[in-house]
């Protein structure tokens, strides 16, 4: 055994370690905002697995959406509800210990079934992997092969993830993001007036980081056939950076930049694009999501399709992270304007 | 020369190491929130700091060193936002720092009059 395997097996052993402890943590932790927190450390964690696994689009989008949006998004859910669990009493926890128990002995039992780790014949080695990493820059002709196999052999189930982010979305829009009052221009400039004078720092260092956050999506969207990259994670970092906006400057600035119609428009654009290049191969006689013919040469064809449905999943996605977070933030600032309105008295 | 240059980038990264180490006992050990917060801060500045130029000496004239500078550059505008932020939004929660003498007291009082409604 070299010592490269020896390492990365006690980097395995400790960073599972520490998962462990993450999650025992949040189970016993009463306060939902620790909890909130170590959720998100517990997705870095898993990034940083990945990482030792060489997995490192994976785990560019678990570090992009489980440590960063997904955070974000449950902080802005404790601002509509309370930040403390209430206690169980002891029998249900007797109950659910008693669950527990029989769950994780199946879940041990199954995995006993399951081939070693890094075993070279386990069925996954053996399946369709053996064509993705021999045929892919024959047939494709992208360096990473992920990207390969996630838009173009696999291009069916990323459009599907794509719609399942647009539904994501549109139901978020249609069950909470209605119903907010919008700001009158001259509220607006009183509230932009108000943030002028306060968070110098957080205003200054914002500025400073948002050009180069928007900057670091394109190059993780235009670069993902080179390297780890995408869609979905550029789509996330753009995002990141409006969020970041909403954060320091409020919502209405936000929106003033960004109406709730354009990110609307442009999530419903992406899965747009994303099937109409389906419905163009289609067009061009061939089957549904071959690229092959959307160039004169295979590969080119290839090109085009990857990156035209990569940056229509960008699109979906920043759409969704954009329009998620305002809806739940915005439903926050009603909920304490409703409450200042009637003397904390009523709640809608 | 090659002896000297990784004698110097694993002098830099232990003295990183050390730090963070310094920074994980300083946030178990210490009571006060400011203190731990201070602590914390150690790790990001000085710990990370050092480890980064250590490995810049491994990695000598190379792009991942532009990288990793880059990367530096980010930490170093990022991490003491974020401990400012911390500390602004806990004194804006009544968590008041734990002083001993009445002079203190008072100044504390002061900072929260100054800093209250802005979180």
């Amino acid at each position: 055994m070299n010592i490269e395997i020896i390492t990365s097996d006690v980097l395995n052993v400790v960073t599972l370690l520490f998962m462990a402890v993450t999650g025992i943590a949040i189970a016993r932790i009463r306060n939902l905002f620790a909890v909130v927190m170590l959720s998100g450390i517990y997705s870095l964690m898993g990034a940083t697995l990945y990482v030792i696994l060489d997995a490192v689009d994976v785990a560019f989008t678990e570090a992009a959406v489980g440590a960063g949006a997904s955070t974000v998004l449950m902080i802005g859910t404790l601002a509509l509800t309370s930040a403390r669990e209430n206690a169980t009493g002891s029998s249900q926890a007797i109950k659910a210990a008693i669950v527990c128990t029989f769950v994780g002995i199946a879940l041990v039992y199954a995995s006993l079934d399951m081939p070693y780790f890094g075993d070279p014949s386990a069925p996954i080695h053996h399946h369709v992997a053996p064509r993705y990493l021999n045929d892919s820059m024959a047939e494709i002709g992208l360096p990473n092969v992920v990207t390969s196999v996630l838009a173009s052999y696999r291009g069916y189930d990323t459009m599907g993830e794509a719609f399942v982010i647009f539904t994501a979305a549109a139901g978020v829009i249609t069950l909470i993001g209605r119903g907010r009052r919008e700001k009158s221009p001259s509220e607006r400039k009183t509230d932009s007036q108000n943030i002028m004078k306060r968070k110098i720092v957080l205003r200054v260092v914002s500025k400073l980081l948002i050009p180069f956050i928007l900057l670091f999506g394109l190059y993780v969207q235009w670069h993902g056939d080179f390297g780890p990259g995408g869609g979905f994670q550029a789509g996330v970092i753009f995002g990141a950076a409006f969020i970041l906006y909403g954060l320091i400057y409020g919502l209405g600035t936000l929106r003033a930049a960004l109406p709730s119609w354009v990110t609307r428009v442009i999530l419903a654009l992406g899965v747009l694009l994303y099937a109409g290049t389906g419905v163009v191969s289609m067009i061009k006689d061939a089957r549904f999501l071959d690229y092959n013919v959307l160039a004169s040469t295979p590969t080119g064809g290839q090109h085009v399709g990857i990156l035209l449905v990569e940056f229509g999943v960008g699109m979906t996605v920043f759409a969704a992270i954009v329009t998620i977070f305002c809806a739940f933030a915005g439903r926050a600032a009603a909920d304490v304007n409703t409450v200042s309105d009637q003397g904390g008295a009523g709640n809608d | 020369m090659e002896m000297i240059l990784d004698i110097v980038s694993w002098v830099l990264i232990t003295g990183g190491v050390i730090f963070c180490l310094i920074g994980g006992y300083g946030l178990i050990s210490l009571k006060d929130f400011y203190a731990r917060l201070h602590a914390a801060s150690l790790i990001d500045t000085f710990g990370v700091g050092l480890i980064f130029i250590g490995l810049m000496f491994q990695a000598g004239f190379t792009l991942v060193t532009a990288k990793l500078i880059l990367i530096l550059a980010f930490i170093f505008f990022t991490s003491p936002t974020a401990t400012h932020a911390l500390a602004r939004a806990a004194i804006n929660h009544d968590v008041l720092p734990e002083v001993d003498t009445e002079e203190e007291r008072e100044l504390v009082r002061k900072t929260k009059t100054t800093t209250q409604g802005t979180p």
